[in-house]
């Protein structure tokens, strides 16, 4: 063993470095589709516009097992409760994507009851404006959302005892 | 012609339930008073019109109209292709009508929705609770004296911050 | 050690909530089961989660804004939703449109129903497994977004027509995008039969299940492909002819078992009898304008109009200012049309204001929905996925 071999075979880096790549390149999203933006993620899992280029294919429906909530739709009075216990279920690290326009600012509807933005109690990572935002909109948000993971750093994740 | 026929006899067979008969845009409607809907109703059903195609309300308080609240019975005749609205009103201050579930089972979800929206109680109903709102909503949405934004529910919901300090970096 | 015998242990009802977040309900809807072992002895369905207020809204915005919200309703085929709430509010002004605008409406409708019958039967599969039919369906679809892109200028939320005719004219070359296109929807309508026809998983899951009768199906008020595949023979496009479907050719699908089998095979021919309309309305268009005369006061000229005269400019400002608008009579009208779902009416009442008094949308899904209580009493929990899929359920129209 020589050390042309071991150049060519071994790579340094840091440590954050190793670990965003993996979560970045891995997201598991968690799809809250509630109306026509629903669809249109629909299309973008589909065969065109391919979400699994990112590794993002793995769609659980289930939230302790995913890490990236993407709330597409707009979000009555009556479904709020239900996505707040979704978004406490899920384990951090957790990411959330505020899908089209009722996501993000209650859209159309300005009525008794459509939540007008789930920013208002939740906290959200990239919003993708739209109604319903084209499939490509929705790949870009989730490259933003990649670039984000790439520059946190391990000292963010730091136990609050630390302090 | 099943309509003619059936019209035509209507102010004999109902003398005092019978409001008033209108044309409008092609289409016949019958007004009636409301406590005695369920034999009206009846009566057409036996006379041909088997189908209730749509069950609602409006709210008359700015149009006017025989009382403030009106339930409209979309019926159809499926062997003649011909259609026929009823139009029920009811007062404010005793808003219920009979139901007519027993003649028709989609009038169960329908008058559900009259209720929550409108606040017009359905007499005999089986299962009359709210049905589009949450089961702790107040008022009644769709009256006219209601505000479009609502009374503040909408706002009310409990603020979550994010469990891990995150800082934030520029771009 | 004691025997353990039937009255020692203590049997209950187990009740499961199927609820409102979960990968094979369509939408947000939530069914409280009652399970005995694997049979489900009772199911309440609780709706609402989606209920956005659209009719509250349809008292604040005119006429031809509201066109936009109907899109929102049946998202899986606006323009259905679009033609029928004008057809509407043109029959409350007594307003005659153009031929030439009657069948691009049809050209329209029958596409947006072959896409809604393609995305209907692809769910079903994927609730049951068959995933390979979900993404056929869905490549198929993405041409014919790109056909309403052409036209309409977005995917989804087209808002095509006005009241009085459409937006805008068919570009050139339309036509031959979609003969095209339907072309590649006729091949994969057969792709999709060749997989599941004969496939004895798919007899299995859905034959005999959920099976809805003649009698039921008045009383519930059921319509479209649900009550046609239990034998009720009632198309409104047929019986009650609107927008010139009088003058084209094509057959009403009957089935007679009613069940998720027969509703299937509902939809695929209907796929087939939509592409034959498809066929005919290109081959006999007439020409025309799309718009009926602004000079009534009912509906927007065209844009080149509106920049470059100053006819057009007033008209313009008559039909969308604040202080002044349409004028309707006062009355009221219901238009029933036949969606992909089934009977879907708009009934709008006006006081003679520029928005309307009340516009009630007559929701297929809804109707069809109540009778699901009834359809699922005596079958395992695994087929209500089936029978959810068979009914098409869409949560925008459902809670409105």
């Amino acid at each position: 063993m020589n050390y042309d071999d071991i150049k060519s075979n071994v790579l340094t880096t840091k440590l954050e470095s190793a670990i965003n790549w993996g979560r970045k390149n891995s997201l598991w999203p968690m799809p809250f589709g509630t109306a026509c933006c629903g669809i249109e993620f629909m299309a973008v899992l589909a065969s065109r516009t391919d979400i699994s280029r990112f590794g993002a294919e793995a769609i659980r429906f289930s939230p302790r097992q995913s890490d990236l909530l993407i709330v597409a739709g707009r979000i009555s009075i009556k479904m709020m409760p239900v996505l707040i216990r979704i978004y406490e279920q899920m384990p951090e690290p957790k990411w959330v994507i505020s899908m089209g326009a009722c996501a993000s600012s209650g859209g159309v509807f300005d009525t008794y009851s459509v939540i007008q933005g789930i920013d208002q109690f939740i906290p959200v990572d990239v919003y993708v404006p739209g109604c319903p935002p084209r499939p490509e909109g929705v790949v870009e948000s989730l490259m933003k959302i990649q670039n984000l993971i790439d520059k946190e750093k391990l000292s963010d994740y730091a136990l609050s005892s630390s302090k | 012609m099943l309509l003619e026929q059936t019209l035509s006899q209507m102010k004999e067979r109902f003398p005092d339930i019978v409001l008033d008969m209108t044309e409008f845009a092609g289409e016949q409607i019958l007004h009636v008073k409301s406590q005695h809907i369920l034999t009206v109703l009846t009566a057409l059903k036996a006379d041909g019109y088997n189908f209730l195609a749509d069950l609602t309300a409006i709210d008359n308080l700015t149009l006017g109209g025989y009382e403030r609240f009106a339930v409209a019975y979309h019926l159809l005749c499926h062997k003649t292709a011909e259609r026929l609205t009823v139009k029920a009103y009811v007062p404010e201050e005793k808003a219920s009508l009979p139901s007519v579930e027993s003649l028709w089972k989609t009038a169960d979800w329908q008058e559900r929705e009259v209720f929550d929206l409108f606040g017009i109680i359905f007499e005999g109903h089986p299962n009359l609770i709210r049905i589009m709102n949450p089961d702790d909503y107040e008022g009644h949405p769709l009256r006219k004296d209601y505000p479009r934004l609502g009374r503040k529910e909408r706002d009310n919901f409990p603020v979550i911050e994010r469990g891990i300090q995150k800082k934030k970096r520029p771009e | 050690m004691t025997r353990v015998t039937e009255k020692s242990l203590k049997t209950d009802r187990m009740i499961l909530n199927f609820g409102p977040q979960h990968p094979s309900t369509h939408g947000t809807l939530r069914i409280i089961m009652e399970l005995d072992g694997e049979t489900v002895t009772k199911a309440t369905p609780e709706i609402g989660y989606l209920h956005s207020g659209f009719e509250k809204l349809g008292e604040d915005l005119d006429f031809n804004q509201y066109i936009t919200i109907t899109d929102r309703m049946n998202y899986l085929s606006p323009l259905c939703n679009n033609v029928a709430y004008a057809l509407a509010a043109e029959k409350l002004m007594e307003l005659e449109v153009s031929k030439r605008t009657e069948y691009i409406r049809v050209l329209m409708c029958e596409l947006s129903r072959i896409a809604d019958h393609l995305l209907s039967v692809g769910m079903l599969a994927v609730d049951l497994g068959a995933l390979t039919a979900f993404l056929y369906g869905f490549r198929v679809r993405e041409d014919i977004y790109d056909l309403f892109e052409i036209a309409t200028g977005t995917r989804l939320t087209t808002s095509y027509t006005l009241v009085g005719g459409l937006m805008r004219d068919i570009p050139e070359g339309f036509d031959k995008a979609v003969l095209k296109v339907l072309d590649e929807v006729n091949e994969v309508a057969n792709d999709i039969e060749t997989l599941l026809n004969k496939n004895r998983i798919w007899h299995d899951r859905t034959k005999n299940i959920g099976i809805i009768s003649k009698e039921d199906a008045i009383s519930y008020g059921i319509s479209g492909p649900m009550a046609r595949a239990a034998g009720l023979d009632w198309d409104i496009r047929v019986n009650e002819p609107y927008s010139s479907y009088e003058e084209f050719d094509f057959d009403v699908v009957i089935a007679l078992n009613g069940d998720v089998f027969d509703r299937y095979l509902v939809r695929m021919e209907e796929i087939r009898q939509s592409i034959r309309i498809c066929r005919q309305s290109l081959e006999k268009m007439p020409s025309g304008d799309v718009i009926v005369d602004p000079g009534l006061g009912y509906s927007l000229p065209p844009k080149d109009e509106v920049y470059n005269s100053i006819e057009g400019l007033i008209y313009h400002f008559e039909v969308t200012m604040p202080n002044r608008g349409m004028v309707p009579p006062v009355g009221e009208a219901y238009m029933p049309t036949e969606s992909p779902n089934g009977e879907l009416g708009f009934y709008i009442v006006s006081d003679g204001k520029r928005t309307p008094y009340r516009v009630r949308t007559r929701p297929p899904s809804l109707i069809n929905y109540s009778i699901f209580s009834k359809l699922i009493e005596g079958h395992m929990l695994s087929d209500a996925p089936a029978i959810l899929g068979s009914i098409n359920i869409i949560a925008g129209e459902l809670d409105r």
